[in-house]
Parts: structure tokens; sequence; C-alpha cells
């Protein structure tokens, strides 16, 4: 493509301080937008701004306990998209299996919590939402394998299904006719020390093992072959349907680890809202991590931060806490649009015609 | 007679990089005349079309149309002087109707009339003698309708002079009649026809003129008229020369590979092997020698487990175990659990053979990762391999670690076949391994694949340098349109033989034993 | 049952906008995940304009301004977010979920900043959306179906029958569509890719944006009180639903918006047994898009390049 005599090619591999220097160039220029923005609505000075975000994710205690469990969730979730991404299945449906999830774990405590005993109740709990989160993934799986049925509609519109099947169990099994679910903290997962800490625990355990899974073992290595190319795949004889539907079991499972965490760790309840729009950020933080756990650390964690950072902002200098969103979609196009400058330069056009 | 030309070529040359594609040709097409251009894979005639069509720039040389020194910068201008070039792969919309192709892209004035867009379509369907309806979609069209379309295209546009690619590769025999009335009657319509073909007997039959490339070279046009299948193959393949690859003679061969009346049907429907059969020996390299696209690659992928197959047997004498099995209707992964160590050297290198953004190291585990009970990938031995490799075959690269699409197409060629040598198979296929090879790395290649023959491997070599076919191998199977049209013994024949044998049109059964 | 078909056909057309915007944005080739945002932009700014024009004109304001001052802010913002999302995925070549799942969060920001910055005055607006059409009262039955409904919802009418006449009848359509089935086609017959790229997702965005301005002024009265982001989705099922045709999105809207609504009339049934009726869009439109991948007919697949990127040094 030739715009005003300028011409893209692609650049060779640069060095990785380099690469680092371009994205953050790029979270630079989102921020000052951001403040600009932030400013003009309301006259503050921006170097304000930028210490009440910090503020908000550093501020207290509680609210660095606040930023890692929220990290952790986000995280998690990214862990799960990320075996599909690999393989080029593009999973939008983490939303809906993480709610699916949660809303098995909720089911348990409410029909079993008072027939078993805790450790049992635990234990089912565990199963319930890994079972729920892997069925959610698998049959948007099962019908690519078989008919090639684009994956991207399907699952997104299974979110909108486990939504409605939660409006309904909320409006059905709660009696008041609130439809709000009185947490039941008694069954909740065990707390070790502070009540986060068990989820950080899990998903730190989660991100090494999803690291080694996709890089050390067999079947990490099967996902990567068959997302690069499936004629490779099938040459060296893989199965390349039975590698879509397993690596949808895992990316299941892990959802429903993330709705165990959300739900039995954390909220002991569940409403339709439960996970908040983190199932799409998930695939924006694992996709921006070049589907790497150990670089999800850093992308969830910049994402996280520019949420609560702006929810600071926002009850700081009295804005609606919308900002947030608002400040997060502005620098997301900026990481998202500076990949183009990693991988492409542009050189004025040579004249003539060349061979392609 | 000078105001009947309707385009000449003037001392034509082009240049990739270093490689000559073109060099001084001249060619001269009358109007109302048939001219084919002949020539091996690679000989530049593609090359040579794709200048006239606009899609490359000629480093030197004029083009004349009727006349008149042109300048042709796109396929844009091309049209502007009547040109229209039909290319092999068709670029057609698979749920746009005939018409809706035709004329997309079009700024005809006036209103946008599909009706009478048909109608003109139909207008010259029938002045030529076409079958079409103009209604019909693509992806309801077998292969001869959809070249029907691209070439009415060119028509509609107002083209004087076409261009056909090979167009006759992808037809059946009476499809290909069909074809040669329709252009024959263009022929009477006065407009010119340039036709890229390596079938002697359609030259021979259709065009009234010949023009031979060979190596990007012009040997020089001859009246279809005063020449002969002979003549043709000689200006065609050239004389031979001597390469200097050395050939051992072949020891304790034992029948390894015995394929029988193997018969495959591909996806539109074409059969693209037709009752093939032979054996494949150890301690042998068996040529496989062919214009492109005759059933080469379904031949090696229906070995591999990765080819439908519709009728026939393939068996493999195990050594270890001397017992014998089909290997047909058997998946890549059950071919292996039997115990068959079959290596393949497939032609798409980095879509099909290795993984362009993988590094060598992990290219090294596509056949290996699997090894053993563990769940864990092995990393220790594919790195000491790829050393192995880098190290054995002076493959060019930053580090083991480096991703292949980075390396050249002769580092790139070696990091794959050394990988399939590195299993010890009893059977290797390599499909056009020196495809675009400098002659250092293809000297390379022969070395690997003589050792493998020495070792007792069973060697089955996809060539299209005759040369090197007649060099090289032992014996020299010929495949033509999906037949086996001959197996000669390489060290008593000839490229004539060999290049008359690719283009003959297998007409009865008829199959030759050694 | 007569309110329930009126509902339905109201609630539908508001769809109606956001398919057909999604439709001629996909039939180039382009995926845009961000049209829950681009609505909620859309009606955003629609909504603003029609706050900044009632507040300044009071009681003075024209009807016909009233109306139109919200409808051409709302095409604007919602051409807007078409251009971000074109900048990103054509120029900048980004990936187009990842683009559209990030305009998405944007867009529901940006209105839910909106709804808590300006909410009564809305309903005001409102009033001047749903004024029906003069001759509907003399009609009887058939004008209460068909003639009583505001502006917005003959617009999208009218915008869907153009859309399908554009797409099937006229050369810009076709070369569109050929765009979306293979780029590298059309580039090679001399169409500009990225301009048709460029344009069919600016104004298929800035229709989609309508969605959000009829929903809130036709549906909700003006009584904006929660994202709107759920109906992008639903606008996006129903493309799928009708398999990317504009014409049979008429017929689809309406169908979707009355199985929005059905639980509500349908007596005798729970709240709870509501919300599984309120799944149904969203089952039936997985059903369609299993048998159209099953069925593999070509006239009812997505287009071929749905969601691929373009780039012509790459052939």
């Amino acid at each position: 493509m030739s715009l005003f005599g300028l011409h893209i090619v692609k650049r060779e591999p640069m060095s990785w301080y380099k690469n680092m220097f371009v994205r953050a160039v790029a979270i630079i220029a989102s921020l000052i937008l951001s403040a600009v923005v932030i400013t003009l609505l309301t006259n503050k000075n921006p170097l304000q701004i930028y210490a009440s975000m910090f503020d908000g994710v550093f501020g207290s205690d509680l609210r660095i306990w606040s930023m890692a469990q929220n990290v952790a969730i986000l995280l998690c979730i990214s862990l799960a998209v990320t075996p599909a991404f690999k393989m080029r299945f593009w999973n939008c449906g983490a939303e809906g299996q993480v709610l699916i999830g949660g809303l098995a774990n909720v089911s348990v405590m409410m029909f079993l919590g008072d027939k078993l005993t805790y450790p049992v109740l635990i234990i089912v709990m565990i199963l319930a939402s890994v079972a729920a989160g892997i069925i959610w993934a698998v049959i948007p799986a099962i019908f690519k394998a078989i008919w090639n049925t684009n994956e991207t509609l399907f699952t997104l519109m299974m979110n909108y299904v486990a939504i409605q099947l939660v409006a309904f169990f909320l409006k059905y099994f709660v009696k008041n006719g609130s439809g709000v679910l009185t947490p039941m903290e008694e069954y909740g997962l065990p707390v070790i020390g502070h009540s986060y800490v068990l989820n950080i625990i899990t998903v730190a355990v989660l991100t090494v093992l999803v690291y080694i899974y996709l890089k050390r073992t067999k079947q990490g290595y099967e996902i990567s072959v068959v997302g690069e190319s499936e004629n490779t795949a099938k040459y060296i004889g893989i199965n390349v349907k039975k590698v879509i539907i397993r690596t949808l079991v895992v990316s299941g499972a892990i959802c429903g680890i993330a709705g165990l965490l959300l739900v039995g760790g954390t909220n002991h309840t569940i409403s339709t809202t439960t996970v908040d729009g983190r199932g799409f950020t998930a695939i924006m933080v694992s996709w921006l991590a070049k589907f790497n756990p150990v670089f999800m650390i850093f992308t969830s964690f910049l994402i996280v931060f520019l949420q609560n950072g702006a929810n600071q902002v926002s009850t700081d200098f009295r804005l609606p806490s919308a900002i947030s969103d608002i400040i997060t979609g502005i620098i997301l196009f900026f990481i998202i649009g500076c990949e183009f400058f990693l991988q492409y330069k542009i050189v004025a056009s040579k004249s003539g015609k060349e061979n392609n | 007679m000078t105001n009947n030309v309707a385009i000449e070529l003037k001392n034509i040359s082009k240049s990739f990089g270093g490689n000559m594609a073109n060099k001084n040709v001249n060619l001269i097409v009358n109007r109302g005349e048939i001219l084919s251009i002949l020539g091996e894979n690679g000989s530049g005639k593609t090359t040579l079309m794709n200048m006239i069509a606009g899609i490359y720039f000629p480093d030197e040389g004029e083009i004349f149309i009727n006349g008149q020194e042109v300048s042709i910068r796109s396929p844009k201008d091309a049209f502007k002087y009547g040109i229209g070039m039909i290319h092999q792969h068709f670029k057609l919309i698979d749920v746009f109707s005939a018409t809706e192709n035709i004329i997309l892209g079009l700024k005809e004035k006036g209103r946008y009339n599909l009706k009478a867009a048909s109608m003109r379509v139909k207008e010259i369907s029938d002045k030529y003698g076409f079958d079409i309806d103009p209604m019909k979609k693509i992806h309801e069209m077998s292969v001869s309708e959809k070249q029907t379309v691209e070439i009415i295209k060119v028509l509609y546009r107002g083209a004087d002079i076409l261009i056909l690619d090979e167009p006759t590769a992808v037809l059946t025999p009476q499809e290909t009649q069909k074809l040669f009335a329709v252009i024959r009657k263009m022929k009477e319509d006065g407009k010119s026809i340039i036709i890229i073909t390596h079938k002697l007997h359609e030259v021979l039959s259709l065009s009234d003129k010949v023009a031979v490339l060979r190596k990007g070279e012009y040997v020089g046009t001859v009246e279809t008229a005063n020449t002969n299948e002979a003549e043709l193959t000689e200006m065609m393949v050239g004389k031979k020369i001597s390469l200097n690859i050395e050939r051992s003679e072949p020891q304790s061969c034992e029948d390894r590979l015995v394929v029988k009346g193997l018969n495959c049907i591909n996806r539109e429907g074409k059969k693209v092997l037709n009752d093939i059969s032979f054996v494949a020996r150890s301690g042998e390299i068996l040529g496989i020698a062919g214009i492109a696209g005759s059933g080469q690659r379904e031949l090696l992928e229906a070995i591999a487990g990765l080819q439908h197959i519709n009728d026939g047997e393939i068996l493999y004498n195990n050594p270890k175990t001397n017992t014998c099995d089909n290997l047909r209707d058997k998946t890549p992964l059950q071919i292996r659990d039997l115990g068959v160590r079959l290596s393949f050297v497939p032609e798409d290198r980095l879509g099909m053979g290795l993984v362009a953004n993988m590094d060598i190291v992990e290219n090294m585990m596509l056949r290996s990762y699997h090894k053993g009970k563990s769940l864990f990938l092995e990393r220790k031995a594919p790195k000491d391999l790829a050393l192995h490799i880098i190290e054995d075959l002076e493959v060019v690269t930053p580090n083991e670690n480096t991703p292949v699409r980075r390396l050249s197409g002769g580092n790139i060629q070696k990091i794959l076949v050394g990988r399939e040598i590195a299993s010890a198979p009893t059977v290797l296929m390599a499909a056009y391994p020196v495809r675009g090879l400098d002659i250092g790395a293809s000297y390379t290649i022969y070395n690997l694949l003589n050792s493998q023959k020495k070792k007792g491997v069973a060697v089955i070599f996809v060539g299209e340098d005759l040369d090197v076919l007649i060099e090289l191998c032992d014996r020299i199977l010929v495949i033509g349109s999906g037949s086996i049209t001959g197996i000669v013994d390489a060290r008593n024949t000839t490229k004539e033989e060999i290049g008359l044998l690719m283009t003959k049109t297998v007409s009865n059964d008829e199959k030759e034993g050694e | 049952m007569l309110a329930f078909l009126i509902s339905a056909i109201r609630l539908g057309m508001t769809f109606l906008f956001g398919s057909t915007g999604e439709t001629i944005t996909e039939k180039s080739g382009h995926l845009n995940l961000g049209i829950p945002g681009v609505m909620c932009v859309g009606a955003s700014c629609g909504c603003y304009a029609e706050y900044l024009y009632l507040s300044e004109a009071r009681m003075n304001a024209s009807p016909i301004l009233a109306i139109l001052i919200p409808i051409l802010a709302t095409l604007a913002g919602g051409a807007l977010m078409g251009l971000i999302f074109s900048f990103l995925t054509v120029t900048l070549r980004t990936n187009q979920n990842v683009t559209g799942l990030a305009l998405t969060t944007f867009g529901v920001g940006v209105s839910d900043y909106m709804i808590t910055k300006t909410g009564p005055i809305y309903s005001k607006g409102s009033r001047y959306f749903t004024t029906p059409l003069p001759f509907a009262d003399d009609l009887g039955v058939i004008g209460d179906i068909f003639f009583s409904h505001g502006i917005l919802i003959y617009l999208a009418i009218i915008i869907a029958l153009l859309t399908s006449f554009v797409l099937n009848r006229t050369r810009i359509g076709l070369n569109l569509r050929s765009v979306g089935e293979d780029p590298a086609t059309a580039d090679a017959a001399g169409i500009n890719v990225s301009l048709y790229r460029y344009s069919a997702t600016c104004i298929g965005s800035a229709i989609a944006g309508l969605s959000g301005l009829s929903f809130i002024m036709d549906y909700l009265n003006g009584n904006w009180e929660y994202c709107i982001d759920a109906i992008g989705w639903l606008c996006i099922a129903l493309v799928i639903f009708t398999v990317w045709k504009p014409n049979l999105a008429i017929i689809g809207s309406i169908l979707f918006g009355a199985l929005y609504i059905v639980s509500s009339y349908i007596t005798g049934i729970s709240f709870a047994t509501k919300e599984l009726f309120e799944m149904l869009p969203y089952i039936v439109t997985i059903i369609v898009l299993v048998f159209t991948s099953a069925r593999d007919s070509k006239n009812s697949q997505p287009p071929k390049s749905l969601g691929l990127p373009y780039f012509r040094e790459e052939r």
C-alpha cells in the first residue's frame, strides 16, 4: 500500500529494548491524551490526575490488595483464552464460560451447602465449576471441528445464553424476588490470611502451569503447530479436530476455575455482571502479551492499573466512574496501534515497478 | 505485410535479483494467428507473458503494438492496448455469477444493468461458440466453465490479443478439444492468440507458429507446418549438459514399496492419478519426471497418507519384520505406528514441511516430539540434531533459535532434508528438493540423496531438470496427466526420450516394464 | 396482541439499524465487534446534541430540528468510531477482533458517562421521536400497526431497503461484495480495497449508531438508565440470523423484537421464565450459524474474507 508516496515494508525484528521503547512511547502518549481529556472535563492540573491514579492503585493496603485481586482474576481469564488463541481459535466466549462456572459454583453452594461436609463441598464446587466451563467452551469447539462453524460468533452468542441463565437463576431461586442473592460466605473457599490470598496463589500457580503447558508439553506444541499451519499439522500426523476440542477443554476448564475464584473465593454470590466484561478484556491482555503467560502478568497489571487508577480519578474529581472505561479504551487504541510500528516501517516509495 | 503485425517484442530481457528470467527474446504475432510458446518449467514463459500483460516491466527491449512502441506498466495499460491474459489460477469470486465476475471493476458509462451485461456475455459466447449460462454462479461451475468465464472476461473488455497460460493443464481431453475450437474461431475473427503449453501434440494441432524458450533464453521460432515433435523436443530440452553428479551402482536391491493400480480423484472430481503401478527398491534412486502438475504431488501425498485414495494398493515390505503392510487409507500417524520409516520432503517447504515462524529446534521436533510416554517435550535431542544439521550441512544461520522463515531458500531446504534424513528412513520421498536453490546447495542435496541410497534407502526423487534426473537416478518414472507414460533406465536414456514421454498422452492402458 | 405487535415492530426496527450497519461493514470483510461500542457512542452523541439543543431552544424548539440534530450527531459519532476502527485495522493492520473489543470498551465508557451526565432531559426529546404519522389515527388497526411509529422506525426500513438495493443492484454494491469475498481478486480488478473497507465501515457504523439512538428514544422513551451494549451483540446476532441480507433483516428484526419482549405479553409466566425467553434470539442465532455451516450452502455463508486482513504485498 502506498499513500502520499510512502511505502510500508516489513522490518526485521527489532531488539527487545527497542520493542519496549516503542510500547513505552505508546503508553506515555496515551496517558498524555487521557490526561488532556480529563483536564478538559475538570480543568485540573494533569499532574494531579496522575498522582490521583497512582494513589488509587497503591494508596493503601486495601487498594493494593484490591489491585492484586483484580490482576489475578483478569490474568486467570487471560490464561484461559490463550491456548485457544494460540491455535487461532477466536474464543470470545470467556465471559460466558466464566459466568457459567460461577453459576455452577453458586448452585452447589445453594443446594448442597448444608448437605455436604465442608471438604466434600469444596471438591464438588471445584468439579462443578470446571465442568460447567468446559461444557460452555467445548460446544462451539465441536461444531468448529466438524463443520468449521464460525467460532467468534458462536462463542459471542454463548455469552448471552449464560447471562440469561444467571438472570433466570436469580429470579427463580431467590425467594424474596429481589433478584439479588445474599452472599453465602460460610460456603466459600477457605481463607488463607487475607481473603484474596488464595485467589492470588491459585492464579500464580496457574500462570506457571499454562506457561509450561504451552511451552514445554507435547500438547502445547501441537497447539502451536495447528495454529501456525494446519497443513503442517496434517503432514506430521496431528489430528487437528482432536486438538481443537482438547484445547477448548483446557480453555474452558480454566474459565471454570476463574468462575470458582470469583464466586467461591470472592463474591460468594453471583449476578449477571459478575464477570464485568473481563472475558473481553482478557482477549486484549492475551493478545497484547503475544500469548505469553509471563508477559500477561504485565499487560493485565497495566489494564488493572488504568482501571483502578481512573476510578480513583473519577472519585477524586467527582467524575462519573465511566471515565475509567473511556481512558482504558483510548490507551488500548494506542497500544494496539503501536504494534504496527514494531512490525513495519514506512519508507519513501521507490519509483518504477518492483516484482512481487 | 507489416500492418498485419499485432504485437512484436524486440530484445526483451528481464532478471530477478541475479537470475536471468528472459534474455533477448524476439517475437512477432500477426492478427488472426496462433503462437505457441513452448518450454520446460522455469524456462521463462510465464515471466515473458507477464511482461506483456503489465504485471512485470522489462529491464530491456521494446514492445510494439500495431506498429507503435508502447510501455505497459500495469494490467490497466495492457487492457488499453487490447491485451488480455488468462492466468493459470483463476481470479473469480465464487458466490458471484459469471456476468458479475465479468463486469467486476469495470467503469462502464450508464446505469448498472446486469441484464444488459448478461446479454452481451451471451452475445460473445454465441459468437465464439462458448457454452455458458451468464447467470450461473462460479461455485456451481466446472473448471472448464470457470476458464470460459475468464476468457469471456477478457473478450468483454475488448481484447484483441489473448494470452492463455497453460489453459489445458486443468482440462479433460474433450474440454481441450472444445477450447481449441473456440480458439480457432477467435483466430478467424482476427484475434491474436498466444498460448503457453508444453504439450507437443497440442502445439502441432493448434498453432501457426511455435516459439521455444530454454532456461530464459530465446531459442527460436518455427512454422508449425515445417516442424515435428523430435525437432521441437530438441529445441526445448537442448543438448545434454554434463553435471558430474556421482552415481554408484545400486546394491542389494529389494522391493521396498510396491504401488499397485493407484487411482485418485481430487475434490473437483478430476482424476489426478490414473492406474499408477510401480516399485521403489531399496538402495536405488527412482526419479519421477513429468510436466509440473501431472500428479506428482498427489502420488507422494497418497503414499504419505495425506491424499484420499479411490482405488489401489500401496504395499510396504518391512525389512525389520519381513512383513508386508498395506498403507492405503492409513493416516500418517498409523503409518508411523506400523513401524514404517517413511520420510517426505514436500514441495511446499514452509507451508507444509516446516513451520515458518518456529525456530530450527522446534522444527526438528515436528518429527520427533511425539516419541515417548512423557507429557513433556524433549528438547535436548532436537537441539542436538539442529546443531548437528547446521554443522554438517553448513546451514547459514545466526543460531539454532532463529525462525526458519528468516533463512534463505537453500538453508531452509537443508534443514528440511536434514530432518527427514535424521529419522533413518527406509523410504525417502523428495519433491523438487532443489527448486530455487543455488548450485552449491543443490549439490549438497544430491549428495545427501546419494548417501541415503548407499545406506539402502529407497529414494523417490521428483525433479524437473532432466539433466539432473538422468545423472542422479537409477530409474526414471515418467508421469503425464496422472498416468505413467513410461519407466526408463536412467543410464541408457536420453533427454529426448524422456521429453517425448512427458508430453505424450496415454491413449490406452499401455504399461512399460523393464 | 396488537400492542405486542406494535412493540415488536418498534423494537425490531431499532435492531434493524444495527444489523444493517453491521451487514454493510461485514460485506467489506470487516468483522466489527465494536458495534456495541459504536451504538453507545452514536447514542451518546445524539442524546447530548438533543440535550444541548433543547436546553438552548427551551420552549421554542422546532420539532424538525429536535429530530434532525440528534440524528446528524449520531451519524457523525458512529462514523467517527468506524473511522477509528478502519484506521487501526486497515492502515495500522491491527487484529480486527481485538480492535473491535477495544472499541466496545471505549464506547461503553462513553455512554455510561453520558447516562450519569444528563439523565432526564432525554424523555423530553423522546416525545419528538415517538410522534406518529398524522394520518395513523384514521386508519384503525392497520394505522396502529403500520403508521403509529416515530420517524426513526421508517428511516430504519428505508435504509435497509436502500442498502439491499445498493448491495445487489449497483456497481458499488458489486464491488463492495467482491472486497469482502476475495480482496485479492477485487484488487486485481482495479478496485480500491482500502477505500471500500474504510467507507463501508464508516457508513455502516454511522447507521449502527442510529440503533442506539432509536433504542433510547423509541423503546426506552428517553429513560436511559442502563448500558445498551447488549443490543449491540443482538444486532450482530441478527446479521447472522438473516444471513447477511438487509431486506430479510426487516422481517428478522421484527421477529427478534418479538422474541425480546414476548415474555412480557405471555400471561401466567414468572419473571424468571421471562429471562429464559430472552435467551431465544441468541439460541436461534446459534442454530442458524450451525445450520448454515453444516449445510455449506454458498448463498448463506458469511463473506469469505470476513475478519481477515488484506495487505497487497503479502500476496
